[in-house]
């Protein structure tokens, strides 16, 4: 497990690989749906419903997934530019684009497998606009039942009774209904619940993983790293036995390195020095995934908080799902995705993450066609700097165009940046005057 | 002696500057990048330890005069000395175009046109002098020196002699100038501070000053540099054959630059070839914040290169010119290639040169006011980096913005803006060494 620097073979720790297995045999699955009657919902990974869809019997499909994937695979230029011929315009949110060219050349998910069109298309409002555009082109496109389960944004920075209820009545009269209807299936309250206690369990899993970030040094990068650890929950798996499996044997990978005091994984092998320990606001760039994470370990940069990772739900507040509660508990989880929070809900949880894992930097990856993620980023950035007088960083990518990834651009900030930290920790001198 | 240099490789030029330990500046230089920065690197540190002799001269001399040397003395000496410089350059430039003529085909005219270049060459040296004497701190480079007497004395020669082809001449000239600045003319300090000194302690007026200037000049000639530390920054900085805890990036080293040209700073915009950040520092001249711009070099340097090719003038030649003009002209796209096509459609309809590149100097700032805005804005003392800082439109058009945005802020920007990264490069040297404070 405890590679060297490799430049030629990427490192991978076993639940990376068990992980691949997962995704492998569920867009194996979903290739063959057709063929075994299976009924498919594309839906979104903020505040999904993976429990209630998988009760049912069916499979879910997350569009921003395969983009992404697409991207990680080389293959999401070609795409945009299909979407762009269908005339989308070079500022639309670029999942979409990415979507929708795959669309237009055949469906092909990026394992190389057919995606099914879908029976059901169920959006969770949790706070992205672009959610609700991005499926009315779909309902376009495969004319197809589609449901919405609306969730108020936490304008005021809080959930009334009178807003969880409005989430729940639509979750028994709308949502629910939907499901059974498409799936010929029965709604199984027990069989729900089922998962949600399963979900709690890999929960408690996730949070014991993101705390370790405070040891000195982490074991564990929560950005670059934490996308593979958010994977199975935000995914496909939550409320799953083999997703259940694959937090017991993260859990077990991130205690031994506790352990042994050893840093997080990088596709060149354990972190040997840890030298800043960062916050990140804002999703990752897709298409130069490793490329990125690169210029971040290369210095010793180890992110041990980041937000993105919060992106399908949170938990760290305490926020379990509830299997006695099953209807509730689901508004409550939507309610409270990352991009649903209000701007000084957000400033704080990251407030909260620069002070509790004893950060030495903030930085912001401003998303050029993410508006739900990058309006207010420079109000964040500069209440941050005067709240914990920590020096924040910016800097600007894309999610899977690879035409707004400029690397020398963003190596340059990254290693001022980084300078920067270096030169605020130690070299507070002045030199003498001329 | 011990110093410390700081390299400023940047994509059009690059900057060197020699330190003491004191932090005091001996000698800066200055070269154009032209892609090849070893080469760049080493000619700017080069002429940067020349400058460094010729400093260690003046302060020897002052110590061994004895009484107050006349400020014109020392101005001509200077003088004298860049004069010695140029002549071995042009002397250079001179053999490199008989160099080019010889590889002519026959028939080429190749004897006909090295006549002409002859000519040329009597002309440029003949004026030589009396530039020198009139300028004596000019620190234009060679290539723009020696370029624009060419070309007037070849223009000059066509409007009289109609079978003299300008482009065959000019064509002679680019080629010839390119391998003149691959040459190192570095340790030719010995013969240029000979012949300065010469000429200054054979006038009349001076001679009771020969003595001590012969001492100085030797002891400047003997002069050994013990380079403590060197630190790279730039564009251009990965380069450079330093290893990595010898490169800082150029926000910290224009931060820390400016702090030391302008202890009070708390705000710097560095306009460079590249691109163009907006830096806010602390009380001892380190980053807290920055801004840069992204993706794209609109409203950088480069884009005034690109400007003063379509205008057909020198990038130094874009500032007056724009100064001339009655108004501004409202220019949309700061895309550096979607330019060009504004200035021709607005050439065509009548607009002026000097009212374009007025609203051009202004969409460049215009930029560069959104960068300081996202940086947090300008609250105290500012000073403006960069080669941009040497353009009299774009300083004028910013002071007016910042006045207009953030009210009436203390700018600063010094004569030798040009070399804020270098010098943030050699105090980071020094800092680097444990005598920061010291």
């Amino acid at each position: 497990m405890m590679g060297k620097t490799a430049h030629t073979e990427i490192q991978k720790e076993a639940s990376m690989v068990l992980q691949k297995e997962m995704i492998g045999n569920h867009f194996k699955l979903l290739s063959q749906a057709k063929a075994q009657g299976k009924k498919v919902v594309y839906t979104f990974v903020p505040g999904n419903l993976n429990e209630l869809i998988r009760s049912f019997g069916m499979l879910p499909v997350h569009p921003e997934i395969n983009a992404l994937q697409s991207a990680m695979r080389k293959l999401s230029g070609g795409y945009i530019l299909e979407a762009e011929k269908y005339g989308h315009s070079e500022d639309v949110c670029t999942y979409v684009k990415c979507d929708i060219g795959m669309l237009k050349m055949g469906n092909i998910g990026p394992l190389g497998e057919k995606l099914p069109p879908p029976d059901l298309l169920l959006l969770s409002y949790t706070g992205c606009f672009t959610f609700m555009k991005w499926f009315e082109i779909l309902r376009k496109e495969y004319n197809c039942p589609t449901v919405m389960l609306h969730i108020p944004y936490q304008s005021d920075g809080k959930v009334t009774p009178s807003m969880l209820k409005y989430v729940v009545n639509q979750l028994r009269e709308e949502v629910v209904p939907a499901l059974e209807k498409v799936s010929g299936v029965k709604y199984d309250e027990s069989k729900l619940q089922t998962m949600l206690e399963s979900s709690a369990r890999t929960e408690n899993d996730l949070v014991y993983i993101w705390e370790t970030g405070k040891n000195k040094p982490s074991p564990i990068d929560a950005y670059f790293g934490g996308v593979y650890y958010i994977g199975p929950i935000f995914t496909a798996f939550r409320g799953l036995p083999e997703c259940e499996e694959y937090y017991k044997q993260l859990r077990a990978e991130v205690d031994f390195r506790v352990e042994n005091k050893l840093g997080p994984m990088t596709p060149e092998g354990i972190l040997k020095k840890e030298k800043y320990r960062l916050v990140v606001e804002g999703p990752p760039n897709w298409t130069s995934f490793r490329e990125f994470w690169k210029m971040f370990y290369d210095e010793g940069a180890v992110v041990v908080s980041s937000s993105y990772v919060r992106v399908g739900g949170i938990y760290e507040n305490g926020f379990r799902h509830d299997p006695k509660r099953p209807f509730e508990t689901q508004a409550e989880y939507c309610f409270g995705c990352y991009t649903n929070l209000n701007l000084p809900m957000r400033i704080s949880l990251l407030e909260k993450s620069i002070v509790d894992y004893e950060a030495d930097g903030f930085l912001i990856n401003s998303i050029k066609s993410c508006n739900s993620f990058s309006a207010g980023q420079l109000l964040i950035l500069r209440e941050l700097e005067s709240r914990t007088h920590i020096a924040g960083g910016f800097i600007e990518s894309d999610l899977v165009d690879p035409r707004y990834f400029g690397a020398a651009n963003i190596k340059n900030r990254l290693e001022s940046y980084f300078q920067m930290i270096d030169a605020n920790r130690g070299l507070k001198t002045s030199p003498s005057k001329r | 002696m011990d110093c410390f240099v700081g390299i400023d490789l940047g994509s059009t030029t690059t900057k060197a500057v020699y330190m003491d330990g004191n932090a005091k500046i001996l000698g800066r230089g200055i070269t154009n990048s032209r892609c090849n920065y070893q080469l760049a690197c080493q000619i700017a540190e080069e002429e940067a330890r020349n400058n460094s002799r010729f400093v260690l001269l003046q302060r020897e001399f002052e110590s061994l005069a004895k009484r107050g040397i006349p400020k014109e003395l020392l101005s001509a000496l200077h003088g004298k000395f860049k004069l010695a410089e140029y002549n071995a350059q042009l002397k250079a430039l001179h053999g490199e175009c008989a160099d080019v003529l010889s590889s002519w085909k026959s028939g080429d005219d190749s004897s006909f046109y090295k006549d002409v270049i002859d000519t040329i060459f009597e002309k440029m040296e003949s004026v030589a002098a009396q530039s020198f004497i009139e300028t004596p701190n000019q620190d234009n480079f060679f290539r723009d020196l020696s370029g624009n007497l060419f070309l007037s004395f070849a223009q000059e020669i066509i409007s009289r002699r109609a079978n003299v082809s300008f482009d065959r001449l000019i064509g002679v000239f680019d080629r010839a100038i390119i391998a003149v600045e691959a040459r190192s003319f570095a340790n030719s300090f010995s013969e240029y501070i000979d012949f300065a000194s010469g000429e200054i302690s054979a006038m009349k007026e001076n001679h009771k000053f020969a003595d001590p200037l012969l001492k100085a000049t030797q002891f400047a000639k003997e002069q050994k540099f013990n380079i403590v530390k060197s630190i790279g920054t730039g564009y251009g900085r990965q380069q450079l054959p330093f290893p990595k805890e010898r490169i800082r990036s150029e926000i910290l080293c224009h931060g820390l630059g400016a702090h030391y040209m302008f202890p009070e700073t708390r705000t710097v915009l560095d306009i460079g070839g590249q691109d163009t950040k907006a830096i806010q520092i602390d009380e001892n001249g380190i980053v807290v914040n920055f801004q840069m711009n992204d993706r794209c070099a609109a409203g950088c340097g480069r884009y005034l290169g690109y400007v003063a090719d379509e205008m057909n003038i020198g990038v130094h030649e874009l500032g007056p010119q724009a100064m001339k003009a009655s108004k501004t002209i409202r220019i949309n796209s700061t895309c550096t290639v979607f330019a060009g096509s504004e200035i021709r459609s607005r050439l065509a309809l009548g607009e002026k040169r000097e009212e374009i590149l007025s609203g051009l100097h202004r969409a460049i700032i215009l930029r560069a006011m959104s960068l300081l805005a996202r940086s947090g804005g300008i609250k105290n003392e500012f000073t403006f980096t960069g080669g941009v800082a040497k353009n009299i439109a774009a300083t004028t058009v910013l002071k007016s913005l910042v006045r207009e945005n953030f009210g009436n802020i203390k700018t600063n920007i010094s004569a030798d803006s040009i070399y804020t990264g270098a010098c943030g490069a050699a105090l980071f040297a020094i800092r680097d060494s444990g005598l920061a404070g010291e």
